[in-house]
């Protein structure tokens, strides 16, 4: 077989049903071979669409996302949506073409180094230079992808490599020696972490999106249940407890609730699962929790006692752990005092918006999960749209908030959205937006309506790079320096393609917006045009300590 | 404080840019680096020398090094029966009136002459840390012209 054919016959074995790309000179031989192929291909109409594709694709699904690109600058278009997954620990393949190995180093036509670019934002790369190798390093990446702590995996493949003849081995395993992630948590950790949980009298659980990979939402509840703890999620953690359940205190950090930030602050037991405290939920490291003693399951030991020393570390699958440490829990805490105290917090702060008649984007959002039921995957784009949506739609169950939390990548909802709606054809699949965000990848439109890919827009459209504008009001005098854009006409825009839009510059229509599009099997931009100097609130500056809460009802 | 750190790692191409790219991007700065094959030709070992101002740095740059795929196993030094050696090479002004001198040096610390030429030498010694750092300081006297270090290599015991 060639190196190409052994590339598709690869992606079968590796159960690979769709995979999105870009072609170009390079990868000649690998698209020839496509041609009759039995994977389904999505041509993007950027590269970087076809990243974050893939990406919400592995999100949607839990399986790892495929992707596929030229050499030099189809490559390096990949490059923002690689280090997008690998900041959320998402598992991707991403495939590119490179010049001849005889030509390598050369500045040779579309040359980079694409293993030297994203050796930093991928979780491991290879340069193949056999096509001997190339079977079992397609297995290693699939393997390495989506094992231990996910993350992409980048493979570069010479053109010579792809028209280069062996014969086909298919590894049975993979085996490295020098990779051997721990998915069961240290016993004598466990039994520690179940003995502190017996002696807190306001413990807390902070819970990560180690939930969602892991799979872990229903030991999550059970632990919770049995602790009669509160739960707060990171971004990413969203959906993997459910946002109704009255042990839910919603998102924490910068624009989480006061209640989960007061709550977090006066804990004294955080058990942190599948979260790596960043410093979007900490804020002034030094001044974060200062009663808490810290109980850490995390897969990966990097994240363990990096930002805040950490009592007890347990390394593994948060599932697993989960699991033996719901069996190990002998006495149970007494934390009804602590679950009033909160209670109170709930009352004293509530998540509140002004409704002056105006479209507020809350209001926007609300409406999309009334008229859903919030039963819709959503994806965001980044900003002001990013962070209503998180605190506005409420999560029942896991993958079903999608959104770019470490990397914070403008541009991703989109294509995102595509890689969503390819994996869950039944869903409704809703990208909220931003009118800065949705210009970054908006050429999109046309792989949505060749493909006929049904997804829904709802554009928030306030005339402002709106988070930025917020961050200038309030730390910059008003100053708004670049912030103020001027957009296209989105209705018409959309129309253009092939897909439909609807304008929303009243209230009253919002609901009915929403509705309409659903009922429109077609995507829809949804442009709405709301107030544009709303802030998000709650709202903690950066560097101050998390319960320093400013602004707004809150 | 410096560290000494062992890592043993497959013998690819591309391995000391990836554990290299890990200090840079962190900006830690690594102080000495030396790397051969092991009797496994499939296997490299690197000896790194890491400048970490505590504790909580080292175990970071520990783990990290770990995480990589490529690598096999890290053996930290600072708390481990261990050898230590560094050679180097030291060219230095030598004139016939300090010949015994310096011979008495390179005698108490195993260093030899290699090669001699007009009014310099080029003196190989091997050593501890320590040794080396006293060598250096007798040599001073003499004038040194030019010194090379291979940086420390190390096993434990």
């Amino acid at each position: 077989m060639t190196g190409a054919q052994i590339l598709i016959e690869c992606l079968k074995r590796e159960g690979v049903e769709v995979m999105f790309g870009y072609p170009g000179g390079v990868v000649l031989p690998i698209f020839d071979r496509l041609y009759d192929a039995d994977v389904k291909f999505i041509l993007t109409r950027h590269e970087q669409a076809a990243a974050h594709a893939a990406d919400g694709y592995a999100r949607a699904t839990g399986k790892t996302g495929v992707c596929l690109a030229t050499s030099g600058p189809g490559a390096t278009n990949l490059v923002t949506g690689i280090a997008t997954a690998y900041m959320d620990s998402i598992p991707i393949v991403a495939f590119t073409g490179q010049v001849k190995t005889t030509l390598i180093g050369n500045d040779a036509f579309q040359e980079a180094d694409v293993t030297g670019i994203t050796r930093p934002i991928t979780k491991h790369n290879y340069l193949v230079k056999d096509v001997k190798d190339l079977a079992q390093i397609i297995r290693e990446a699939f393997h390495i992808a989506a094992t231990g702590r996910p993350g992409p995996v980048l493979i570069d493949i010479p053109v010579d490599v792809q028209l280069a003849e062996t014969e086909f081995i298919w590894p049975q395993a993979v085996d490295l020696r020098s990779y051997k992630p721990t998915y069961f948590g240290h016993p004598g950790q466990i039994k520690k972490a179940a003995k502190l949980i017996g002696t807190a009298k306001r413990p807390i659980i902070y819970a990560g999106g180690g939930i969602i990979t892991s799979g872990a939402w229903r030991e999550l509840r059970e632990l919770a249940e049995k602790i009669k703890a509160p739960v707060t999620m990171t971004l990413m953690g969203l959906g993997g407890f459910d946002g109704r359940h009255e042990l839910s205190l919603g998102m924490l950090g910068m624009h989480g609730t006061a209640y989960a930030n007061h709550a977090i602050m006066e804990s004294d037991l955080i058990i942190a699962v599948g979260a790596r405290f960043d410093d979007r939920v900490t804020g002034r490291l030094d001044a974060f929790a200062p009663h808490a003693k810290i109980i850490h399951i995390d897969i990966d030991p990097v994240s363990i006692s990096k930002n805040v020393s950490v009592d007890v570390p347990i390394v593994g699958d948060a599932k697993n752990i989960l699991g033996e440490l719901l069996e190990q829990i002998k006495k149970l805490p007494d934390t009804s005092e602590w679950l009033t105290t909160v209670e109170n917090w709930k009352k004293k702060y509530p998540m509140k918006y002004k409704d002056d008649g105006k479209i507020k984007p809350q209001y926007v959002v609300e409406q999309i999960y009334e008229v859903t039921h919030g039963d819709a995957i959503i994806t965001t784009e980044v900003g002001q749209n990013q962070m209503w949506a998180a605190q506005w739609y409420k999560y029942h169950s896991p993958r079903t908030f999608i959104s770019s939390g470490g990397l914070g990548t403008m541009g991703f909802g989109f294509p995102a959205a595509i890689g969503v709606k390819l994996a869950c054809p039944e869903k409704i699949v809703f990208d909220i937006a931003g009118d800065g965000s949705i210009q970054m990848n908006i050429q999109e439109l046309a792989t949505c309506t060749c493909n006929k890919i049904n997804v829904k827009v709802a554009i928030l459209n306030n005339g402002y790079l709106g988070m930025v504008r917020q961050w200038q009001e309030l730390f910059y005098k008003r100053r708004y320096s670049q912030v103020c854009i001027t957009s296209p006409d989105f209705v018409k825009l959309a129309e253009s393609y092939g897909a439909a839009g609807i304008l929303v510059t009243d209230k009253k229509d919002v609901r009915h917006a929403v509705e309409k599009a659903l009922a429109i099997d077609n995507t829809v931009f949804i442009d709405f045009h709301i107030e544009p100097e709303e802030n998000v609130y709650p709202m903690v500056p950066a560097g101050e300590a998390i319960n320093k809460i400013i602004g707004g009802l809150a | 404080m410096k560290h000494t750190i062992s890592v043993l790692v497959e013998n690819k191409f591309g391995v000391l840019a990836r554990i290299a790219g890990l200090f840079s991007a962190r900006g830690y700065n690594i102080a000495s680096l030396a790397v051969s094959e092991t009797l496994d030709p499939d296997i490299s070992y690197m000896t790194i020398v890491v400048e970490a101002e505590d504790e909580k740095i080292l175990e970071q740059i520990k783990k990290q090094l770990n995480k990589l795929i490529d690598v096999i196993t890290v053996t930290d030094f600072t708390k481990k029966e261990h050898t230590e050696r560094e050679l180097i090479l030291v060219k230095v002004n030598y004139s016939s009136k300090d010949k015994v001198k310096l011979e008495s040096i390179f005698n108490k610390y195993l260093g030899k002459i290699i090669q001699h030429k007009g009014d310099s030498a080029i003196i190989e010694a091997v050593g501890e840390q320590a040794q080396i750092k006293q060598l250096l300081q007798e040599l001073s006297q003499f004038g040194i012209k030019e010194l090379i270090r291979t940086g420390r290599v190390a096993m434990a015991h």
